[in-house]
């Protein structure tokens, strides 16, 4: 290197310990202004979801599908043999359908009778795939590949096959930012179906290895709740849309006060194998 | 050219830990591909590029993933500065000692990573984390970086001696 490109280049170097700092203030910044304000997510989130969301979605594509392959060639004898076994079962069931086609008849028939309507299939869902899951070990949100172009919104609640995900926390134009209710120090309102009694479901880090979520602040005085009783989200929660599905109860222990009972439960999807989800557009309305 | 090809083993490396490692988590822990970046951009590139390299890839985190912009970007910025100083002490041709660093980091990182998200939240069953996650993360990102390592300092090495030539040319 020539002494003159040297010296030019010193000229314009700012010495690094100063770029340290500014840069550090840069990020106390930050951090204020995502905690207080809402400013920076707007422009962050649409720079982020044109320039990363498309690579991610692809190379998610790329990922189902090679795994979907090997498991392919590895399941396909299985297969063969399940489907043997799942012809005769066709039959069976077929004839088992005719009943239970009736039976739906006489339901439907009940419900306009009763003014009831099943909520749950009347809200307005969009599907959605997940495309990238957060870097480290410690929380265990998600990106999809729909945001606010397909009318995704902030608090829209999560699903998939027949429980509760998660919800939303971020959109941007064409992804969203879901937290699931097993991350880590994340609250969720919910009721045992059959009683009405309210809890607390909290996501835990060391227990979402066994596959199982903490819930707490369970009043059940008459000791009518029991293992395997449905877990949904309650009507006082003002996120989540009430009667959707988390779970059921695993374990139920008296806590010390006497008064309220804690324990685990087990909720109905399973986060480890989490591919497509629905999202809820219908948000609750609390006033 | 270090510019270009820094940026790209980043945005690389965040894509995949983002969407393919998912999928290669051994008991659900992944490797950490992004530090192992960093720490090695500031390893052969410097405090400059380390720092630079972090914030950016910290942020990236930050937006996608965070819940409050900049603490992972803080994070990254210190592991990519601490690195550039380790620079001098290294020597040219030696793998041990960037890769003990490399893992130093990863250790600090997942450290501090406890303390500000889990220990100022009152949760003290330190033993279960540091076994159940930074343990095995760290064995993961340290097998990684010792491919992962080589790789970035082949690329840097390659980048610098053809740099060199052009401006023994010049001259």
């Amino acid at each position: 290197m020539s002494p003159l490109v040297k010296r030019k280049r010193e000229k314009y170097t700012l010495p690094n310990r100063y770029v340290l700092l500014i840069l550090t203030i840069v990020c106390v910044i930050l951090m204020i202004l995502s905690f207080s304000t809402n400013i920076l997510s707007v422009p962050l989130n649409t720079i982020s979801g044109y320039a990363l969301v498309p690579m991610q979605k692809g190379l998610t594509a790329v990922g189902t599908s090679l795994i979907g392959r090997a498991e392919k060639l590895k399941t396909l004898e299985q297969v063969m043999e399940e489907n043997e076994k799942l012809k005769k079962e066709l039959d069976a069931i077929s004839e088992e359908n005719t009943i239970l086609q009736q039976d739906k008849y006489e339901l439907t028939k009940l419900r306009e009778l009763y003014e009831l309507d099943d909520e749950y299939s009347e809200y307005d869902k969009v599907g959605a795939r997940i495309i990238a899951r957060d870097t480290g070990n410690w929380y265990s949100g998600f990106v999809i590949d729909k945001g606010s172009n397909d009318g995704i919104a902030v608090n829209c609640n999560v699903i998939a096959g027949s429980g509760l995900v998660g919800r939303v926390t971020d959109v941007g134009p064409n992804y969203a930012k879901v937290i699931s209710i097993i991350s880590d120090n994340t609250n969720t309102s919910g009721m045992i179906l059959s009683t009405g009694d309210n809890l607390i479901v909290t996501g835990s880090l060391k227990l979402m290895e066994r596959g199982v979520i903490e819930y707490s602040q369970l009043s059940d005085e008459d000791d009518q709740v029991g293992i395997g009783d449905k877990v949904v989200t309650s009507n006082i929660s003002d996120k989540y849309l009430k009667g959707i599905l988390i779970g059921y109860i695993e374990t139920v222990n008296t806590d010390s006060n006497n008064m309220t009972k804690s324990g685990t439960l087990m909720p109905v999807v399973d986060f480890k194998h989490l591919d497509d989800v629905l999202v809820i557009k219908d948000l609750k309305n609390v006033p | 050219m270090n510019f270009v090809s820094t940026a790209l083993f980043m945005l690389i490396s965040f894509l995949l830990q983002s969407t393919l490692l998912s999928r290669f988590t051994i008991g659900g822990i992944r490797p950490n591909l992004l530090l192992i970046v960093v720490a090695t951009v500031g390893l052969l590139l410097g405090r400059r590029y380390g720092m630079v390299s972090g914030f950016i890839a910290g942020l990236f985190v930050d937006i996608f993933f965070g819940s409050i912009i900049g603490i992972y970007a803080l994070l990254y910025m210190y592991v990519g500065y601490v690195n550039g100083i380790c620079r001098k002490v290294l020597f040219p041709g030696d793998f041990k000692l960037p890769l003990v660093l490399i893992v130093g980091s990863d250790v600090l990182y997942c450290h501090f990573c406890y303390l500000i998200m889990f220990l100022l939240k009152g949760d003290f069953s330190y033993p279960y984390y540091l076994s159940k996650i930074i343990f095995p993360e760290v064995i993961y990102t340290t097998l990684v970086a010792i491919l992962y390592f080589p790789l970035m300092k082949f690329v840097f090495d390659r980048i610098r001696k053809r740099e060199e030539e052009a401006e023994e040319t010049i001259a």
